[in-house]
């Protein structure tokens, strides 16, 4: 069966949808993921999605759902490189997603992750801090 | 045996169009600077030649008869093109009617019965007057080509998006927005972000003249597209009367970031993105 893959990168998990979604792929990446992040601990999510170019309502509730869900499980998502008619789409649904984080691109999604995985352990950080 | 109406037409085809032209250059209302008189002329010629040449027995008596069609061909043809020159729909109206006060005095001078007269006048008023409709519905269709394509240019033209900075954009909205417009500026803004990889965008509504629910709503929505790219909206421009009504109908703005003006929201996207405006001068104290 297809399968979007779920890549790992130090405590972020990298996931680029490559492919228009279907429903049954959406909810088998769901499922991954949630088991993922509890399997590697980790704390934040990435989801590119510059290749989906059709979106619909159920779709844009399973990543509002995974990003709720990957919240309860202390990792923070953030939705990368969305097309803009994928965007006009989803708010004339009524799926403004606003519990989850967006950015332009992956390189600013990544950055945008760091600063909240940051500002979320401010212990650990703070060493960091100091000798900057 | 062919209608006597007929007969005299095929006969006075000169005198009638001499009659028509006398009325239409006797009229005040003549447009020379829009149509020259031999054009008038020319215009007037075609469409009686037409005319007579479709005029049958068995069409006379009725004006929806489909021979008439290439005579509505024809005025159409010549209503839009006048709609097009800016003609009044008076001048439109005239040129249509006064055919008919030309064939009625040919009629008048070559009936001497008067019960023959009045059945055959009868029945030119009647296809006259039906020419005379389809002639304004299509004068007004080119009229409404006209307006169309305005809207349009308008709509074109009043939704720039501008590189106010690396990494801004600006979209100052002049005029109301409706659904269709919000749609081009969403379109255009949301394009223009992805082009330029900006992450704040700001939305200066000081030419919008009035913000009424639906709006306010479209507002909220560009600005909600906006950030599921991945960018800031900034809502600027906002003048005290739109704060008001914004507040007495009781509209949520709570989650779009609002400043009072262009500058302001400048100002804070400087701030997103960490930058700083310093004065020239007083840089160079500090680095003395």
């Amino acid at each position: 069966m297809e399968k979007i893959p779920i890549l790992r990168m130090g405590n972020l998990l990298l996931v680029t949808i490559q492919v228009d979604l279907y429903d049954r792929l959406a909810e088998t990446l769901e499922s991954d993921l949630v088991q993922m992040i509890k399997k590697t601990g980790a704390r934040g999510v990435l989801i590119d999605i510059s290749a989906v170019s059709i979106i619909d309502s159920f779709m844009g509730r399973i990543i509002g759902n995974i990003a709720t869900m990957s919240k309860i499980l202390d990792a923070e998502t953030v939705v990368v490189g969305m097309q803009p008619a994928v965007a006009i789409t989803l708010v004339e649904l009524g799926l403004p997603l606003n519990g989850v984080l967006t950015a332009l691109n992956v390189e600013k999604g990544m950055e945008l992750l760091k600063k909240k995985i940051a500002e979320e352990e401010p212990e650990e950080e703070e060493d960091h801090g100091d000798t900057e | 045996m062919k209608n006597e109406a007929i007969k005299i037409f095929q006969k006075k085809k000169k005198a009638v169009l001499e009659n028509w032209m006398k009325f239409q250059l006797a009229d005040e209302g003549l447009r020379e600077d829009l149509m020259s008189n031999e054009d008038l002329r020319s215009q007037s010629e075609e469409l009686l030649d037409a005319f007579i040449d479709n005029l049958s027995d068995e069409n006379i008596d009725d004006p929806a008869n489909s021979a008439f069609e290439a005579i509505v061909d024809i005025l159409s043809g010549i209503s839009i093109s006048r709609a097009k020159q800016g003609f009044s729909p008076r001048e439109t109206g005239i040129f249509v009617f006064s055919l008919k006060d030309a064939l009625l005095n040919v009629l008048q001078q070559e009936i001497k019965d008067p019960q023959e007269l009045y059945v055959q006048s009868l029945k030119i008023i009647k296809i006259i007057d039906s020419f005379g409709i389809s002639t304004f519905e299509t004068f007004i269709k080119g009229r409404e080509e006209v307006i169309l394509r305005q809207t349009d240019e308008i709509s074109e033209i009043s939704t720039p998006v501008i590189r106010v900075w690396d990494g801004i954009l600006a979209l100052p909205i002049i005029g109301t927005l409706d659904s269709a417009r919000t749609q081009i500026v969403m379109e255009n803004l949301l394009q223009e972000i992805v082009e330029s990889g900006s992450s704040i965008a700001i939305l200066d509504i000081s030419g919008v003249p009035a913000v009424d629910s639906l709006v306010a709503q479209h507002l909220i929505k560009t600005v909600s597209a906006t950030r599921l790219m991945g960018a800031e909206c900034i809502i600027s421009g906002i003048r005290p009367e739109i704060a008001q009504t914004v507040v007495h109908l009781g509209i949520d703005l709570s989650q779009v970031v609002t400043k009072a003006s262009l500058a302001s929201a400048l100002k804070t996207a400087f701030g997103l993105l960490q930058l700083q405006v310093v004065k020239k001068q007083k840089q160079q104290q500090i680095t003395e």
